[in-house]
C-alpha cells in the first residue's frame, strides 16, 4: 500500500514546526496581499468575530429594552434601528460567511488534498469585498443607522423611511458578491483540485455540505443582488416595480427576496452540518453512519431549498392553492435534516466516545437544531403558520436554527480546528465550561420566546402588553448568561495563542487529510501531494499508519 | 424566605404565579388550531426525546472508558429507511391537517358579515356596514361569522388576533380577507404583526366580542346616521359617477345594478368575476377594465378616493343588487349634498371611534 502521508510524531515531544504558513512571511503586507487560503481564513475569522460582537452588543440592547413592557430604554425609532442592524450584521456579515469563509476556507483545500483554492486571488478579493461591505455597514451605523428590518420590505424601505437604506443595501449587495466568490472557489476546487484517489465518495462530508452550500450561494445570491438593486432604484429613481400606485406589485419583492433568503438559511446551516459530521465522527472514532445518505441529504436540501420560498408568505394573500405546493415541499425539505440528525446519533452507536469541547458543542447543536427544525415544521404547516408567524415563535425558531445550530457548529469547528490553525491547544476545562454556559444560556434566552409566540407577542415590538413581561425577563436573563458564554472563548482562545499546549499534527487522531500534515501547516499544505487510498473516516487505516510508524521519528 | 427582602419576595411571588402560558380560545377556529398545534408539540416532544435518549444512552454505553475500541459500521439501509419514512409520514399528516385549518381560516362562509378594515401608519380603521367606524378597535358580536376585508393605505401591515388564532396581512393595492366567529365575549388583543415603521409596536388595539344584545346596543349608540352604502351613494353622486352609470338604457357607462357577483366580459375578451378586488381595480384603473360594448371614457380615480371611500363605493354597488335600491337611487340625484339638508358626507369625528 503506497501512501505519501507524512508520519505522525509523538504528541509529547511535538514542537511547533519552524516552517509554517504563519511564520513563512512576516509583516502586515504579507497578510494583506496573501493568496494563501489559510491566511485569508484567519483574516476572515478576525473580521467576522469583530462583526459578531457588534451584532451581539446590539442584541444585548434589544434584550435590555425588552426587560420592561414600556419602550423606556430607547425611542422606538432607535429600537427599530437596533434590531434591523442586529439582523443585517448577523445574517450577512456573520452567519453567511461564518463557517465557509473561515473553517471552509482553511480546511477545504487541505481536505481534498490541494495546495490552495483554485482561484487564490478571487479568494482574497472576496475578503476585500467583505471588508468593503463591513465598512459600508459601519458607515451606516455611525451616520444614523437603518430601520428596515433585515428583510428590506417594500414599500416601507422604498417610500416611507428616511434612514440609510442605500448604504445598508449596498453593504449587503457587496457582501453578496463576497459570498458568490467564495462559493465559486469551493465548487471549482472540489471539481478540479482533488488529490489522486480522492473520488467524490471519499470526500469528507464537510466537503459535500460546503459544495451544496456553494451551489446555493452562486445561484441564490444574484437574486438578492437584483432585488436590492431594484429597491435602491425604486428609492432613488422611483421606477415603480414594487409600487402599486405605478402598477408595481409589492408582493413581487417578497417573492424575489425570499427566493434568495430561504436558500440563505441553508447557506448558513449546511456548512455547520459539515462541521458536525467531522466532529461526531472524530470523537466517536467511527465512520459516519450512512455516509451516502448524509452526503445526498445535503444535495437534497440544496435542491429543495429553492422551491419553498413562499412559506414566508402564507398569510400575505397568495393563492390558497399555491400554499399547498409550498407547504408540501417545505415538509419534504425537513426530511433530509431529520435523516442527518438520526445518522449522527447512530454514528455514536458502538463508538468509543470522548467528550472534548468540540463534541459538547456538537451535542448542543444536535439537540437545539432538532428543536429548531421541528418548530420549522410548525411554520411549514400552513394552518399553524397563521397563528405563529410574525410572532416571537418565529424569532425563537430561527434563533434555534441559526444560533443554537449554526453558532454551536461554528464554535465546535473553531475549537476542533484550532490546533491545526494555530499549532496550539485551547484550554480544555474552561472551554467545556463555556460550552455548557452557552447551552444553558441559549435555552433560557430562546425557549421562553416559543411560549411568547404561542401567546401571540409580535416580533419587532419595542413595547408589549405587561402580561408578557415575566417570560421576557427570563429571556433577558438568559441573554446575559449567553453573552458570558460567548466572551469566554474569545478570552481563552487569545490566551492559548501564546500559552496553549503545543498541539502536534493530529491531536484528535482524526482521519481527514488536513490532520495528516504538520500544525500549523506549510503554506503549500503538504510536502508533496497526498494520494488518497482509503475511504473517508477510515479509522483502521489511521491505526495502520501508526503501526507502520518508525518509533524514532519524533 | 427571611433572607429575601419582603418587597422583592412579594414581587417575585406575584410575578411568577401570574403569567399566562396559553392565549384564550375565543373563536370557533381556535380549538381546531390548538388541536393541530398540540399534535405537533406532542410529535416534537416524542421526536426530541428519542434523539436525546439515543445520544445520552450511546454516550453512556460507548464512552471510551467502557468501550475502548470502536466497531466500524457502514450504515443500515433498513434503519435509514425507517427514519426517512416515519418522519416523512408524520410531516405529511401535519401538511394535510395544516392545510385543512388554513383553508378554513381563509375561506369565509357565504353568510358572513363583512367589515372593512384599512391599515395605515399606525392605526387600524374599521368600517362597519351600518356606517359605524372605529379606530384601533373592533366591536363584533359572538356567534356570528365575521369577514374582514383588509387593505393597507401605505406599507404592509398585519391584522392579528391571537385569541382567535387568525392573522392576515393588509397589503397596499390589493384586498385580502380573513374570517372568524367569536365564541367568548371579552376584550382581546389586536396587534399589527408586520413591521411597519416607527410606531409599529403602538399599532395595537382591542377586539371587543359582545353578546348579540350588547352588540345591538353598541351599534345603536355608535350610529353615525348613514350606513356605509349610503356614504358610498353620496360619494357616487358627488364624483358624478351617476352621470354615466345611471342605469338607463342609453347611458354611457354600464348599469351597476346586479353587477356585483356577476361575470362580465371585457373588451379584451376576458371574462371576470365581479368581486371587491375587481371593483376596486375598475374604479382606480378603469382603462384596463372596460366592459364589452362600452367606450374607454372613464377617467382614473387613482389618488382621488381614499381606501375608505373605495370601500363605501363598493358597499354601495353591492347594495344595488336589490331592485328596490336600484329604483330608489340610480335615477335620482337628489342625494347630492347641496340638495339635501342632513346629507353632508359623514364626517369622521362624528362617528363611533372609541379608543
Amino acid at each position: 500500500m503506497s501512501t505519501t502521508i507524512v508520519t505522525l510524531p509523538d504528541q509529547a515531544t511535538a514542537r511547533i514546526p519552524k516552517m509554517n504558513y504563519l511564520s513563512k512571511e512576516k509583516g502586515l503586507l504579507s497578510w494583506l496581499l496573501t493568496g494563501d487560503h489559510k491566511r485569508i481564513a484567519i483574516l476572515y475569522l478576525i473580521s467576522i468575530t469583530f462583526f459578531f460582537f457588534i451584532g451581539g452588543a446590539l442584541a444585548g440592547l434589544i434584550r435590555l429594552e425588552l426587560l420592561t413592557p414600556q419602550s423606556d430604554l430607547m425611542a422606538t425609532d432607535t429600537y427599530n434601528k437596533v434590531f434591523s442592524m442586529h439582523g443585517i450584521i448577523m445574517v450577512f456579515l456573520f452567519l453567511v460567511p461564518s463557517v465557509p469563509a473561515t473553517i471552509g476556507n482553511f480546511c477545504l483545500p487541505m481536505m481534498v488534498g490541494a495546495k490552495d483554492l483554485a482561484l487564490p486571488k478571487i479568494n482574497l478579493l472576496s475578503w476585500y469585498l467583505y471588508v468593503a461591505a463591513g465598512i459600508m455597514m459601519l458607515y451606516t451605523m455611525i451616520t444614523g443607522g437603518v430601520d428596515t428590518g433585515w428583510t428590506f420590505t417594500t414599500p416601507l424601505s422604498t417610500h416611507y423611511l428616511n434612514t440609510h437604506v442605500i448604504s445598508a443595501g449596498m453593504a449587503v449587495f457587496v457582501a453578496g458578491f463576497s459570498s458568490i466568490f467564495t462559493g465559486l472557489n469551493f465548487i471549482v476546487t472540489t471539481h478540479k483540485m482533488r488529490a489522486p484517489g480522492m473520488t467524490w465518495f471519499r470526500l469528507p462530508l464537510f466537503i459535500w455540505s460546503h459544495y451544496a452550500a456553494s451551489i446555493l450561494m452562486i445561484l441564490g445570491t444574484p437574486v438578492l443582488a437584483i432585488s436590492l438593486v431594484l429597491i435602491m432604484l425604486e428609492r432613488v429613481a422611483g421606477i415603480g416595480v414594487f409600487d402599486p400606485a405605478k402598477g408595481g406589485d409589492p408582493l413581487l419583492f417578497q417573492h424575489l427576496f425570499w427566493f434568495y433568503s430561504h436558500p440563505a438559511v441553508y447557506i448558513m446551516i449546511l456548512p455547520g452540518m459539515g462541521v458536525i459530521s467531522e466532529v461526531i465522527s472524530t470523537f466517536a472514532r467511527k465512520r459516519v453512519f450512512g455516509y451516502t445518505a448524509v452526503a445526498f441529504s445535503s444535495v437534497a436540501i440544496a435542491v429543495f431549498a429553492f422551491f419553498v420560498w413562499e412559506h414566508h408568505m402564507f398569510i400575505m394573500g397568495v393563492s390558497n392553492y399555491s400554499t399547498l405546493v409550498f407547504s408540501l415541499l417545505t415538509m419534504l425539505v425537513a426530511v433530509p435534516s431529520a435523516i442527518k440528525i438520526f445518522n449522527w446519533t447512530f454514528t455514536l452507536y458502538q463508538g468509543s466516545i470522548t467528550f472534548e469541547t468540540p463534541m459538547l458543542y456538537a451535542f448542543g447543536f444536535m439537540g437545539l437544531f432538532t428543536i429548531g427544525g421541528l418548530t420549522g415544521v410548525f411554520l411549514g404547516a400552513t394552518g399553524a403558520d397563521i397563528h405563529l408567524t410574525e410572532t416571537y415563535f418565529i424569532v425563537a425558531h430561527f434563533h434555534f436554527v441559526m444560533v443554537g445550530g449554526m453558532l454551536m457548529a461554528f464554535l465546535s469547528g473553531i475549537h476542533f480546528w484550532w490546533p491545526k490553525m494555530t499549532g496550539r491547544m485551547y484550554p480544555e476545562k474552561i472551554s467545556q465550561l463555556a460550552a455548557l454556559v452557552t447551552f444553558l444560556g441559549f435555552n433560557l434566552t430562546f425557549f421562553p420566546q416559543f411560549i411568547l409566540g404561542m401567546m401571540g407577542m409580535p416580533r419587532r415590538y419595542a413595547a408589549y402588553p405587561p402580561e408578557f413581561q415575566t417570560l421576557n425577563v427570563f429571556s433577558t436573563a438568559g441573554a446575559t448568561v449567553l453573552g458570558v458564554g460567548y466572551l469566554l472563548p474569545i478570552l481563552y482562545l487569545t490566551w492559548s495563542l501564546k500559552y496553549g499546549e503545543i498541539a502536534g499534527d493530529n491531536p484528535w487522531q482524526a482521519t481527514g487529510l488536513e490532520w495528516q500534515t504538520q500544525s500549523p501547516p506549510l503554506t503549500e499544505n503538504f510536502p508533496e501531494i497526498p494520494i488518497m487510498d482509503h475511504e473517508a473516516y477510515d479509522y483502521e487505516w489511521l491505526e495502520r499508519q501508526k503501526e507502520k510508524e518508525v518509533p524514532s521519528v519524533g | 424566605m427571611s433572607h429575601i427582602s419582603p418587597v422583592l419576595w412579594q414581587f417575585l411571588q406575584h410575578w411568577l404565579s401570574n403569567f399566562p402560558l396559553w392565549p384564550p380560545e375565543a373563536s370557533t377556529i381556535a380549538p381546531q388550531m390548538d388541536a393541530l398545534i398540540f399534535f405537533m408539540i406532542l410529535i416534537s416532544l416524542i421526536g426530541l426525546t428519542i434523539v436525546v435518549l439515543f445520544i445520552v444512552g450511546f454516550s453512556v454505553l460507548y464512552r471510551k472508558e467502557r468501550h475502548p475500541v470502536a466497531v466500524q459500521i457502514e450504515g443500515s439501509t433498513l434503519l435509514e429507511a425507517t427514519w426517512t419514512i416515519i418522519p416523512l409520514g408524520l410531516f405529511l399528516i401535519m401538511f394535510v391537517w395544516g392545510s385543512l385549518v388554513y383553508f378554513r381560516v381563509y375561506t369565509p362562509p357565504a353568510n358572513a358579515m363583512n367589515i372593512y378594515v384599512v391599515g395605515k401608519q399606525w392605526m387600524w380603521k374599521a368600517e362597519h356596514p351600518g356606517g359605524q367606524h372605529e379606530i384601533d378597535a373592533l366591536h363584533i358580536p359572538v356567534g356570528r361569522p365575521i369577514q374582514l376585508t383588509l387593505i393597507s393605505q401605505d406599507v404592509f401591515h398585519s391584522f392579528s388576533i391571537p385569541a382567535f388564532r387568525v392573522k392576515r396581512e393588509a397589503i397596499p393595492g390589493r384586498y385580502t380577507s380573513v374570517w372568524f366567529q367569536a365564541t367568548l365575549p371579552g376584550t382581546y388583543h389586536l396587534f399589527c404583526t408586520q413591521y411597519c415603521g416607527t410606531n409599529h409596536s403602538a399599532m395595537i388595539g382591542q377586539i371587543v366580542a359582545m353578546s348579540p344584545d350588547d352588540y345591538k346596543k353598541w351599534l345603536d349608540e355608535s350610529n353615525s346616521g348613514n350606513s356605509l352604502a349610503q356614504n358610498g351613494e353620496r360619494l357616487f353622486a358627488s364624483l358624478s359617477c351617476n352621470a354615466c352609470h345611471s342605469g338607463r338604457a342609453d347611458a354611457r357607462g354600464p348599469s351597476l345594478a346586479n353587477v356585483f357577483g356577476s361575470t362580465l366580459t371585457l373588451t379584451t375578451g376576458d371574462k371576470v368575476n365581479v368581486d371587491e378586488a375587481y371593483l376596486r381595480q375598475a374604479i382606480l384603473n378603469p382603462s384596463e377594465h372596460i366592459t364589452e360594448g362600452y367606450a374607454p371614457i372613464m377617467p382614473t380615480y387613482q389618488g382621488q378616493i381614499s381606501e375608505d371611500g373605495v370601500f363605501a363605493l363598493i358597499e354601495y354597488i353591492k347594495s344595488l343588487n336589490s331592485n328596490y335600491r336600484v329604483e330608489q337611487t340610480l335615477t335620482t340625484t337628489d342625494l347630492l349634498p347641496e340638495s339635501e339638508g342632513k346629507a353632508a358626507p359623514a364626517p369622521a369625528g362624528k362617528g363611533a371611534a372609541k379608543p
